[in-house]
């Protein structure tokens, strides 16, 4: 094939979309997006500070990843959204309560159990988003999350390992974990509740199942480890109405962070 | 009339030759063309379109190596369009034979590779499944005590 053929954009692929499903389109890609940029800029508050050199370059690596997917999740919305807004400014410029991303991730870092659990519970069921998106109609994200697949399997074997070591470990790590486990349970189902329009996207193709259907795949997933290791936990089913609204005073500082340069500097890009 | 003499021979030979010249900014020993991200090139009347695949979706070397391919392309005389794109995945199976010969000699363990570069012992531990760049691990050889980094396997 001749790169002199007119490449096959964002853009083209979202034009041929009906309206109804490139709106629940761009939905499902800012929740993603928003998920990967907060977790990503959270864990990277420990850059310089981790509890062991090994580990300060791990989830360092770990956060430039995940602004990385969050960056070109933001790219492809450029061309769904198709507003005139560009990525840094879809990143950027919105106010704390219009980011989508799950109240999972509004928790603060923590200790460094808190961020164990928290990335074993989001990694856990982005895994199984990412899983539902790899044969996606909708080509500009299948191709994307081909890539992003390979990178996050890293991930989740680092923090599986660590989850694992936590909880055989016994006294203070365990309870520390076992603590951490209790402040995220209740936000844990919050990152594969359902979009108001996920059955249009089931429907056009875009992803294979329903997020009812995924938040069940989850639940079986992660119960058969937690119960490996001893570990019992009641994960409640969140309530899709605040799933990704009403975000917490940790994240309005967060974001608060983030948008330091941007607003200091109008018009700093990545 | 333009002279032979006064233009650049712009095939895709040449253009793939220039193209092997260009070094991985983040792991120099290793061509972008060795290291399997040049996806395809083109030759136009009036353009010399690139496309490249970025080895991890969020490498922040991705500009560096734009920048590279165009000063390095610079030369036959015609705008030069590099772009990246997501239309096949990079994998590690992408790095060509002498691609992981020159990552084994500048202390790189290749992809899939599990041998220490420097002593080749097979008494080696992962140390960490990150390392300094996206797209490396760091490894310790307990025969040659010598830390080493490794090409994740992706």
């Amino acid at each position: 094939m001749s790169l002199a053929e007119p490449p096959r954009t964002g853009s083209a692929a979202a034009d041929a979309l009906d309206p109804r499903t490139r709106a629940a389109l761009a939905e499902l890609l800012f929740t993603i997006a928003d998920d990967e940029f907060v977790s990503g800029f959270t864990d990277s508050e420990w850059t310089g500070i981790a509890p062991l050199l090994e580990e300060d370059v791990a989830i360092s690596s770990i956060s430039q990843d995940e602004l990385g997917h969050a960056r070109a999740l933001y790219q492809l919305l450029v061309d769904v959204v198709a507003d005139g807004r560009d990525e840094d400014q879809l990143a950027y410029d919105r106010s704390p309560d219009e980011y989508r991303h799950c109240r999972l991730l509004d928790h603060p870092r923590g200790d460094w159990a808190d961020t164990i659990a928290r990335r074993y519970l989001y990694d856990t069921a982005d895994g199984i988003r990412l899983d539902a998106l790899a044969e996606s109609s909708f080509a500009p994200l299948r191709e994307l999350v081909a890539k992003i697949r390979r990178e996050e399997r890293y991930h989740l074997m680092h923090v599986s390992a660590w989850l694992e070591r936590l909880a055989s470990a016994g006294g203070e790590p365990r309870e520390r974990l076992l603590l951490a486990l209790d402040r995220l349970a209740p936000d844990a189902g919050t990152v594969l509740s359902p979009l108001p329009n996920d059955l249009s996207l089931v429907m056009a193709g875009i992803i294979d199942s329903s997020f009812d259907e995924l938040d069940a795949r989850w639940r079986v997933e992660v119960g058969r480890v937690f119960e490996r290791l001893g570990l019992s936990m009641v994960l409640p089913v969140a309530d899709p109405l605040t799933a990704r609204t009403n975000h917490s005073d940790a994240f309005r500082w967060l974001h608060g962070e983030f948008t330091a340069v941007r607003r200091e500097q109008p018009g700093a890009t990545w | 009339m333009v002279s032979a003499l006064t233009v650049p021979v712009v095939d895709e030979a040449a253009v793939r030759a220039a193209l092997a010249d260009v070094a991985d900014p983040e792991i120099p020993a290793i061509s972008i063309v060795d290291l399997g991200i040049v996806e395809r090139f083109d030759v136009a009347e009036d353009v010399i379109r690139v496309e490249l695949l970025p080895t991890f979706v969020g490498c922040p070397a991705l500009d560096a190596i734009a920048a590279a391919v165009e000063e390095r392309l610079a030369g036959f005389g015609r705008p030069v369009e590099v772009r990246f794109g997501f239309s096949v995945p990079w994998t590690t199976d992408r790095i060509t034979e002498r691609g992981r010969r020159h990552l084994a000699k500048s202390g790189f363990a290749p992809p899939g590779d599990d041998t220490c570069p420097y002593c080749g012992s097979a008494d080696v531990l992962t140390d960490n499944l990150f390392g300094p760049t996206q797209c490396r691990s760091t490894r310790y050889c307990r025969s040659c005590r010598q830390p080493f980094e490794a090409f994740k396997l992706v």
